[in-house]
């Protein structure tokens, strides 16, 4: 096993508001291994990406892994619509950035991304 | 069956201009329609609130005469929906004599110009509460109250296919749409060519956000769409963009909750069995959509409340025992603005960046930066309050009294001694559905000359 960082993993890795309520998460990868190994690890699970951002589960709506694209994806509710006096991310487009740096454990033998 | 080849040339019209050069090569394979989606929820509750757009005025001239200029060349429908960010009344208008300006400047020959409005009367929505017909609240929201609806600003409706079947059906050479969904934009124009639900919406889907079903990733560059034997091929038109696999699946997930499933006024679209298959260097194929449709129709409403007039001010932070004691000198000031005005009849927001100005609690660094930056917002209902709400939240950070702080002449430092009159302040108060017994109730439809 290797510890590797997930921004090392994947292709994108991004957040957008999905309506007013909601913020929605996309981790995409560039091919089925790497997607699965992924998945395999448990690094970015339900209850992994409730403990990084240190939500209760009531907030997270909806968790899909997304086969035809390679994609983990999750929603969580906001605490208030977006645009509302005080939200400081008015399109959710920056709430992704503690996803880079999540480590995963992937096995010694999984294909490294060419450097480019 | 007919074609229905579809260019769209920007994912949401005059947030930024469409590229040429993508759009022309768009224009030169022919295209049956010619269509884009001008709106978002995306921009926040303050352009419905106060009716205003986001986009400039000159970004929307500009792509509208584009696509107005190529569809009358052609001879092809152009259809717009969600005119002017927010589609309310005042928006279509606006567009509508954009539209006359354009065809004037340029001397088109005479063509019709469909087009509907997209705004619900408030005593509307209330006999249906009064009726027993709740309006439904979307993701875990209440039932829509009549303390909610009567603080409600302007309430929009979103368009299915309907009023865009209509006036395809009318003989409109242009629409130009109130709020709309903005798949269903596209997805009218292949109903009305004889195409089926299920991959007319699927079409619509793809298209909406024009390139960001390509790759590599960049905004506002023409992609064409068709429905060919029973599949729906997109196809990038910028020289260097491709229409793959992987960004087409990817697209699917985009701004939506649920990568497989789509709502709109009249049913489901259902992509969770979709297959997509490379066909050529720059086109993606995809199959297996399905729609199901729903026996009573529900609309979509979109609506924003005042809460009052703003102002903003900002304050920095660089002494390392203040940072450490930034709360109590955000602490100081807010009760200072207390004393002032009291526990209630304001807002008064702190973002404290370099600490967790971007993500709030969502934060999991705890370690704040070696200096802040405070944003200060006032919220209150007159100018008058909201800016000295603001203005003692702020200066009064530079009095905080902190008890082992070595610098004493001033807690913070400021770019401006001053704050600055911002946008009023809104929120969502309206994200609900309404059933119909007619999808058209909402949307009257009006077409006219333009032009000769």
């Amino acid at each position: 096993m290797q510890l590797r960082k997930l921004h090392e993993l994947a292709k994108t890795i991004r957040s957008k508001n999905a309506g007013v309520d909601r913020i929605t998460f996309d981790i995409i990868f560039r091919d089925r291994s790497t997607y699965d190994a992924v998945r395999r690890s448990g690094a970015l699970s339900r209850e992994a990406v409730l403990a990084l951002y240190g939500l209760p589960e009531s907030r997270l709506t909806d968790f899909v892994e997304f086969d035809p694209a390679y994609a983990i994806k999750f929603t969580i509710a906001r605490l208030r619509p977006s645009g509302s006096p005080g939200d400081s991310d008015i399109f959710g487009a920056q709430q992704y950035a503690p996803l880079l740096d999540v480590d995963v454990p992937m096995p010694d033998n999984e294909p490294r991304d060419p450097v480019v | 069956m007919q074609t229905a080849r579809i260019i769209c040339p920007n994912g949401h019209l005059g947030f930024a201009p469409l590229k040429p050069e993508s759009f022309a090569i768009g224009v030169a394979t022919g295209p049956d329609f010619i269509a884009a989606d001008s709106g978002s929820d995306d921009v926040g509750p303050g352009p419905i609130g106060s009716d205003t757009c986001t986009s400039p005025l000159a970004w929307q001239t500009h792509d509208l005469e584009a696509m107005l200029l190529a569809a009358r060349a052609r001879g092809v429908p152009m259809i717009i929906g969600s005119a002017g960010d927010t589609g309310t009344n005042s928006r279509v208008d606006l567009y509508v004599g954009l539209i006359r300006e354009i065809a004037a400047k340029h001397k088109l020959a005479p063509f019709r110009l469909g087009y509907f409005y997209s705004e619900v009367d408030r005593e509307y929505l209330r006999a249906k509460i009064r009726g027993g017909d709740p309006i439904t609240g979307l993701e875990g929201r209440e039932a829509l109250s009549e303390a909610e609806l009567d603080a409600t600003s302007r309430i929009v409706a979103m368009a299915g296919v309907h009023p865009f079947r209509r006036l395809l059906e009318q003989g409109a050479d242009v629409i130009i749409g109130g709020r709309s969904s903005d798949s269903a934009i596209f997805a009218a124009a292949a109903l009305h060519r004889g195409h089926t639900e299920a991959l007319s919406y699927y079409l619509g889907k793809v298209l909406e956000c024009a390139s960001f079903c390509a790759e590599p990733y960049g905004g506002k560059e023409t992609v064409l769409g068709e429905i060919i034997d029973g599949g729906v091929h997109v196809t990038a038109m910028h020289p260097n963009q491709r229409c793959t696999v992987a960004s087409v699946a990817g697209h699917a997930m985009y701004e939506r909750s649920n990568p497989n499933y789509e709502f709109v006024a009249g049913g489901m679209l259902d992509m969770s069995h979709c297959h997509y298959e490379q066909i050529s260097e720059k086109t993606t194929r995809v199959t297996g959509p399905t729609f199901v449709p729903i026996d009573r129709v529900r609309v979509k409403l979109e609506g924003a409340a005042k809460i009052g007039e703003r102002y903003v001010g900002m304050a920095a932070v660089r002494d390392p025992y203040t940072i450490k004691h930034i709360d109590a000198v955000i602490g100081w000031a807010r009760q200072q603005v207390r004393e002032r005005f009291g526990e209630t009849g304001y807002e008064l927001h702190y973002t404290v960046y370099g600490r967790d100005g971007v993500m709030g609690p969502l934060e999991p660094v705890k370690t704040p930066a070696h200096e802040l930056c405070i944003v200060v917002q006032g919220v209150a209902p007159t100018k008058e309050m909201a800016e000295e709400v603001c203005i003692t939240g702020t200066r009064q950070m530079f009095y905080a009294r902190l008890p082992e702080v070595k610098g004493t002449a001033g807690s913070v430092a400021f770019v401006l001694d001053e704050v600055l009159p911002a946008s009023a302040a809104y929120r969502w108060s309206v994200n609900h559905t309404v059933g119909v017994d007619d999808p058209m109730e909402l949307f009257p439809t009006h077409l006219i000359e333009i032009g000769g």
